[in-house]
Formats: structure tokens, C-alpha cells, sequence
């Protein structure tokens, strides 16, 4: 690791001070991807800065039809709010099945987003549910926030505030892991909203995308079944040693069905 | 050069580190307390696993400067003097470590599984021990030795 300043402030408005006044000083969150990409030099921040300090960045409320937790919860307590698991269970389930305990004793929502990993799970339940994402200085809906590999549509040192999911009748997530990482080889998170259904895939593509046809067919008919014609398409998806294009079009289909089965 | 605070394993501790030390350097280069083993050192195995305010984490995937003010449980803090922890007794009992590299990890987050669940099933067992990895056991007989430290714990609750 390069040497880096630290800083821990206390407040939102102190944290964006110390990014906006060096373009070279990074955002830390629960460190669980930043520490590892700062120990193989892929990175080199003048400053580090942690959000740790900052209490505005937590706490989960539910009310209003309405999940918003703050960008510094960690998945683990996520994964362990009684609030949370009554009023969207999928995601409560799909925060502890992310990594291992350790990782999910440290990594952040805000972190999860923020770095927009391929394969992570988070990104999955904002677009499938149709999440706002809260920065310190807009609301970005995640239709509009996903925008390609480890890419968002944040500006640089634009901090992300919370996250709102909108409660949908029926939502559950399916991930198929990559056995030695936990990530999702194929992650599909289905939704029954009062406006249709939305379908999200992450770890198949370059980055999470809705599943348009799936969608289609679901909100005609909210079954399985539904999906029985319905084939996604390999063109453009992720092929390595773990499978091909053709093998994750297919993982799709299978955890589509299965979450929906699950909802 | 930042100074960190911390409590391990009860006794008051401060050191003057860089933005960038792991938590684990301190633990083992500072302290002297190398029962916390780095295997990876990228995250995976989990033989650097303590507790920070009572949850596992990675120590090498936590900078010292994030543990300021906390109180940090390694391997060494355990034991009653020579008696061992439950889990500690366990695992010796069960054979669930051959070279012993990865054993204070697995104990650890071991530990921190029995404080929420007092009896996991071999299912919940596996699970936990996602983040921790043994080239030795095959992990049959650890998961049998976290099942019985699990319950000799909350026995001598
Ligand atoms: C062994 C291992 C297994 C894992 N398995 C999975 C898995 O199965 N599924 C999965 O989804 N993830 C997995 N992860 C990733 C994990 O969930 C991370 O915690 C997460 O990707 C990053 O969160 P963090 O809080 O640690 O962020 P950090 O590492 O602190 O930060 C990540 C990035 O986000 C930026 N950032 C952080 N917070 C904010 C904010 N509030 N506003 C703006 N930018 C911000 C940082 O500047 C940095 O660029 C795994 C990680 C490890 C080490
Ligand atoms: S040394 Fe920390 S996880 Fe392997
Ligand atoms: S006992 Fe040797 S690595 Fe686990």
C-alpha cells in the first residue's frame, strides 16, 4: 500500500469538504473492497477518508411503504434488522448471503453501490426494486444510476447519503455463487410492484441490467410458468473459467424461476 | 503519524502507526501477539480473523486507524490462564486442527457464531466458516468441534 493520509470527520458536510478539496483523497466505507485494491497498488488516494465518524450515514427506518438505510450500515445489520426482514425480507436475506460473516461485519451499502461491482448483490435489489439513491446533493433513481463496470453515475467525491426501497408485494433474490468468492456467478432479483413486474440480473453482464422480457411476461402472469418461453439472450454477457455466455443466459432463466417460485 | 488507541485483550494499548498500517501489524509486529495468523493477506482465508467491539473481522483487511477507541479480542485473550476457552477445548478435544495454521481464525469466528447461535446446526456451521479456509482437516471434524464448543458454552453460561 502507497502511504495515504487519514481522516475521520464527523459530519457529511466535513467529509465532502476534505473530497472536494482533493481530487486525490478517496471515500472509505466498511475498506472491505478499497483496502484490498489499496494493497495491490491498483489505487494511490492522497488521502483516505473515513465515513465511519459520520452518523448521519446510518440507522434503517421503515414507514410509509418505504426501507431507506443509510449508506454506512453494514450488511450484517442489515441482514439482522427485525424491521427490515418483516418488511422486505429479500433483502434482508440477500444482505447475509453476501461474502462470508467478517466481510459482512464490515462492508457498506453505500460501499457495495458506490463500487458497482459486476458481480455484487446489492445493485441487483436497487434496480429490481427501483431504489433512489440519496447523495449529499441529489436523488438519482438506480435506472439512472447503474451506468457500466465498477461505473456510477456519482460525481467525483459526491457522497452517497441512504437508500429507499419502495416495498413491493412480492420480491426475492436467487443468486447462483461463484463457489470460492460468494459473488454472484448469477444473481436474479425478481419484484411485484403495484406498476408491474421488475426483474434485475447482476454477475452476467458488465453491469447490472433489467431483464425487459422477463418483466413482460411476469407482469402478465406472476408465475414461473410465465417464464417457460422466455430465454435471455447471451450476446454481451461475462464469459471466464467459472462459465461461458451461453451457460449464464441460461442460470438467468433457472434463478428467475426460482425467485419467483420463492416470492 | 497517526496514534491509535486501543483495548486488546483488556489491557490498555497505544501505538503510533501509518494511515496505511492493518490492524494485524499492530496486533503481531507492535504487540507481540502472533497467535493471529496472516495466510492471504487478500481477504480470503480468514486466518487473521479477531473481534472488534465483540464481531469478527478480518484484521487484515481493517487498518489500525479504523480500530481506534475499540476493543479488539485476539486469540491470545481467550484463555483463563491455562485453562482453555471452550472453543478452544473443543477443537483440541475433536481434532479439528492438524499444522494449526488456520485454527486461531476458525476459533474466532467460531466464537463469535456460538455467542448468536448457542446451538448451530452443521448446516449454520458451514456457512459461517465460509471466510475461513483449511488446507489440512477437511473441516469434518472442525465443524464437529465448533458444534461441541458452541454447546459448552452456553453450558458454562
Ligand atoms: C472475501 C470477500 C467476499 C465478498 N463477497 C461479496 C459478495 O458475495 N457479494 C457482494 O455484493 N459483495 C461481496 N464483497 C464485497 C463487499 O460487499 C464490500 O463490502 C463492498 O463491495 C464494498 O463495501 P465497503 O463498505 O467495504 O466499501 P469500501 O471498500 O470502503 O469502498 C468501496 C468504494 O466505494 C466508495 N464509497 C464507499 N462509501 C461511499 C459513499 N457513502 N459514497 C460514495 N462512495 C463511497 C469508496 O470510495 C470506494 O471506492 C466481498 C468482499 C470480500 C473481501
Ligand atoms: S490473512 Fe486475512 S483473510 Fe487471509
Ligand atoms: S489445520 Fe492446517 S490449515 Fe487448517
Amino acid at each position: 500500500m502507497y502511504e495515504f493520509a487519514y481522516h475521520k470527520p464527523a459530519s457529511i458536510a466535513d467529509a465532502a469538504k476534505l473530497l472536494a478539496a482533493d481530487g486525490d483523497a478517496k471515500a472509505m466505507a466498511g475498506g472491505q473492497t478499497l483496502i484490498p485494491t489499496l494493497k495491490q497498488r491498483l489505487a494511490k488516494p492522497s488521502a483516505v477518508v473515513d465515513l465511519s465518524g459520520v452518523k448521519e450515514l446510518g440507522g434503517i427506518s421503515v414507514g410509509g411503504g418505504k426501507v431507506t438505510i443509510g449508506a454506512m450500515t453494514r450488511h450484517a445489520d442489515v441482514a439482522a434488522s427485525a424491521d427490515v426482514k418483516k418488511a422486505l425480507p429479500a433483502l434482508a436475506a440477500l444482505a447475509g448471503g453476501i461474502g462470508d460473516p467478517a466481510v459482512r461485519n464490515r462492508g457498506t451499502i453505500g460501499g457495495s453501490i458506490a463500487n458497482n461491482d459486476p458481480a455484487a448483490d446489492y445493485p441487483a435489489a436497487c434496480l429490481g426494486l427501483g431504489a433512489t439513491i440519496k447523495t449529499d446533493k441529489r436523488e438519482i433513481p438506480a435506472d439512472a444510476f447503474f451506468k457500466g463496470m465498477f461505473e456510477t453515475a456519482l460525481e467525483p467525491g459526491e457522497l452517497i447519503v441512504a437508500v429507499t426501497f419502495p416495498v413491493p408485494e412480492k420480491a426475492a433474490y436467487m443468486k447462483f455463487d461463484q463457489p470460492a468468492s460468494r459473488y454472484a456467478l448469477v444473481g436474479v432479483f425478481v419484484a411485484k410492484t403495484a406498476t408491474g413486474a421488475r426483474v434485475a440480473v447482476t454477475g452476467a453482464g458488465s453491469s447490472v441490467f433489467r431483464w425487459k422480457d422477463a418483466e413482460a411476461a411476469l407482469s402478465k402472469t406472476w408465475s414461473a410458468a410465465a417464464l417457460d418461453g422466455v430465454k435471455a439472450s447471451a450476446a454481451g454477457l461475462n464469459a471466464d473459467i467459472h462459465g461461458s455466455a451461453e451457460y449464464r443466459a441460461h442460470l438467468i432463466g433457472v434463478m428467475a424461476k426460482r425467485a419467483v417460485e420463492k416470492a | 503519524m497517526p496514534k491509535v488507541s486501543m483495548t486488546v485483550n483488556g489491557r490498555a494499548v497505544s501505538a503510533d502507526v501509518e494511515g496505511r498500517t492493518l490492524l494485524v501489524q499492530v496486533l503481531r509486529d507492535k504487540l507481540a501477539l502472533t497467535g493471529t495468523h496472516v495466510g492471504c493477506d487478500t481477504s480470503q482465508c480468514g486466518a487473521c480473523v479477531v473481534h472488534v467491539d465483540g464481531k469478527s473481522v478480518k484484521s487484515c483487511t481493517v487498518l489500525a486507524v479504523q480500530a481506534d477507541g475499540a476493543s479488539v479480542t485476539t486469540i491470545e485473550g481467550l484463555a483463563k490462564g491455562n485453562e482453555l476457552h471452550p472453543m478452544q477445548a473443543a477443537f483440541k478435544e475433536h481434532h479439528g486442527l492438524q499444522c494449526g495454521f488456520c485454527t486461531p481464525g476458525m476459533v474466532m469466528s467460531a466464537v463469535d457464531l456460538a455467542q448468536r447461535n448457542p446451538d448451530p446446526s452443521e448446516h449454520d456451521v458451514r456457512e459461517w466458516l465460509e471466510g475461513n479456509i483449511c488446507r489440512c482437516t477437511g473441516y469434518h471434524n472442525i465443524v464437529k468441534a465448533v458444534q461441541a464448543g458452541a454447546k459448552a458454552m452456553a453450558a458454562a453460561k
